[in-house]
């Protein structure tokens, strides 16, 4: 085919970065980094299945500083995946589609999660 | 050339995806089904950060929590499967590292999601010995 090579729409090099396209490819990015961070409850389900001293090592290494500094982005992660799919069910409804409600959602689903992170982990903490 | 199948009948179960709306719809379903189970698991969490063995395998152990655990495990790695499908299908254009990738990821994450309900099950053998004096 003739058309090999061409660039692909959107032209990401001259495209400006908007609230709404930076949250749509959020939404996907935080949906592998979910995907690759099932791993990490497998991992602990396991160790809990495996034994007591299982469990002990998994705390261990999910209670480190990189564990939890790991654990906590994928709280971030999960709660932003979350609210924007919610988002996404609310527009399914074909509700909120106009430019000032996409931007209104926009922020409430990005400031939502970040309050949540936080909330979950003030909770949490030991 | 006249088709003289109905428009339904040429729509049902066709398109691009060769699968109809299918996927579309599990995606909706699943998430629509992730939004009370991860609130749910995330109040776990929460409740079990620090947790001790004993009080893991109690809480999983007890059959609401160790059932909502394998939905959301179920609902999750579905869910996962369906969204990375999506992406791959978007950015990789190469017909034969597409179709392998797509094999790939889902073989991994139906791997994953059987683990994790296995190891459920075995917590809750755990619950089951302690309530024996085992």
């Amino acid at each position: 085919m003739s058309t090999v090579n061409r660039p692909l729409s959107p032209h990401l090099q001259i495209y400006k970065p908007q609230l709404t396209s930076v949250m749509s490819i959020t939404h996907r990015a935080t949906g592998v980094a979910l995907t690759v961070g099932t791993l990490l409850l497998v991992y602990w389900l396991s160790a809990a299945a495996i034994g007591p001293e299982a469990h002990v090592d998994a705390g261990r290494v999910l209670g480190s500083k990189l564990g939890q500094l790991i654990l906590f982005l994928f709280t971030w992660a999960l709660y932003y995946h979350l609210c924007a799919g919610i988002r996404h069910l609310y527009w399914d409804m074909g509700r909120g589609l106009d430019l000032d409600s996409v931007y209104l959602s926009g922020k409430i689903t990005l400031w939502a999660s970040i309050g949540l992170t936080f909330v979950t982990w003030i909770i949490a903490a030991p | 050339m006249k088709l003289l199948r109905s428009p339904l009948a040429q729509v049902r179960g066709l398109g691009s995806a060769k699968d109809g709306y299918e996927h579309w719809w599990m995606i909706k379903l699943t998430s629509v089904a992730l939004i009370p189970l991860t609130v749910w698991f995330m109040i776990g969490l929460i409740s079990l950060a620090g947790a001790s063995h004993a009080e893991v395998v109690q809480w999983v152990g007890h059959p609401f929590n160790g059932g909502m655990m394998v939905l959301f495990l179920l609902a999750t790695f579905y869910h996962a499967a369906l969204g990375m499908q999506v992406i791959i299908e978007d950015y990789v254009h190469d017909e034969a590292v597409k179709l392998a990738s797509i094999l790939g990821v889902k073989f991994v994450l139906a791997l994953l999601a059987v683990i994790s309900v296995v190891a459920v099950l075995r917590i809750t053998l755990f619950a089951v010995m302690a309530d024996l004096g085992g």
